[in-house]
């Protein structure tokens, strides 16, 4: 007989995406445990009571929490969704875009520098208006269009001294004039599940700052673009934005690994929590069968 | 029903059936996020405020 397998749902906060995916963890009657973030600690010298755990699922709000708890999870060799690894790269643009690079993926041109100084000289060489991003960050947050040179001195300065040490790693990515929305792909494994336009009048798109949701119809180009962006960092349950750039068409932006999908889901008509479960389900059976 | 206070400006809530602990509400009076802490008695808290590390 299969032994019955042990999920747990590492969180922080209850959202809908979290009620969605308890109801079809409890759907499917499967044994889980939810693991606030906040309540938990790990005890290096006893590994024992997470490795009861067959896969974990990690969906903390915090990207340090959330990746410093699947570091340890995976050190313990549990299972998880999605791996440390994948997180380590997803959760930092700076490595997101070194992996598409590395892998020939179309992303918008960017370079990094590490002193106010430097980071002038490529923003010029680039020319305006150009993008400022923090490596880590999420929801539309910190991003600066930088439209001529005394803004660009001016961000400058306040990053390197008003930022945390992060912030001096300076991200400068091509303006790219996009038709007013751009893409989010849902892929799960060797899926690209579902496709949303987020529309806005404003540059940053993000629904966290007021996109609107619009089904994409999934074109052959954008499924293998998607495949592709998801096999750069490593795969597994990821949300994928694209951008339309005028000349050079599609092209990735960036990759999330602990995706929202609370207009997604509505919008697509597509259980993903229950596909996120699924796919949670088959890295545990992997795992225990191998 | 359960009902709650707000922390903040003392309006009463009603909780929604099926409400789970950890989830998020908005004060309609005075629009503060909270977090319900507990379901027996329903108790509401201050949620925490976003961190800079806080997304997807």
């Amino acid at each position: 007989m299969q032994p019955r397998l042990k999920i747990g749902v590492l969180y922080s906060r209850v959202r809908v995406e979290e009620k969605w995916i308890f109801g079809a963890l409890e759907k499917r009657g499967i044994e889980y445990d939810r693991l606030d973030d906040r309540a938990i600690y790990f005890d290096l010298n006893n590994p024992k009571p997470w490795q009861t755990y067959d896969a974990v699922l990690e969906r903390s709000i915090s990207y340090n929490s959330g990746l410093y708890a699947l570091r340890l999870l995976n050190a313990f060799g549990v299972p998880t969704v999605n791996t440390a690894a994948v997180a380590e790269i997803c959760g930092d643009k700076l490595m997101t875009s070194a992996a598409l690079a590395r892998d020939g993926v179309p992303q918008p041109h960017n370079a990094t520098a590490f002193t106010p100084e430097a980071a002038l000289e490529a923003i010029e060489a680039f020319g305006y208006p150009v993008v400022l991003k923090p490596v880590v960050g999420s929801w539309g947050r910190l991003l600066a269009k930088i439209n001529d040179r005394d803004a660009a001195e001016a961000v400058l300065e306040h990053k390197s001294t008003l930022g945390s040490a992060l912030h001096s790693v300076f991200y400068i990515q091509e303006y790219i004039e996009k038709p007013g929305r751009d893409i989010r792909a849902i892929v799960i494994g060797d899926k690209v599940l579902t496709a949303m336009y987020r529309k806005s009048e404003h540059w940053i798109t993000n629904t966290a700052r007021g996109g609107e949701g619009e089904l994409c119809p999934i074109t052959p180009e954008i499924e293998e673009l998607c495949l592709r962006a998801a096999n750069s960092v490593g795969g597994g349950v990821l949300a994928v934005d694209l951008v339309e750039h005028p000349e050079k068409g599609l092209m990735v932006n960036e990759i999330n690994h602990t995706m929202e999908f609370h207009t997604m889901q509505p919008v697509s008509g597509i259980d993903i929590a229950g596909e996120i479960v699924e796919y949670v389900m088959s890295v545990a059976k992997e795992k225990v069968e191998a | 029903m359960k009902t709650v206070t707000c922390p903040e400006c003392e309006a009463q809530i009603e909780l929604a059936a099926g409400v789970e602990v950890g989830e998020i509400l908005v004060c309609s009076d005075c629009g503060v996020d909270l977090e319900v802490t507990a379901l027996e008695p329903a108790t509401v808290q201050l949620a925490p405020m976003e961190q800079e590390d806080w997304g997807e």
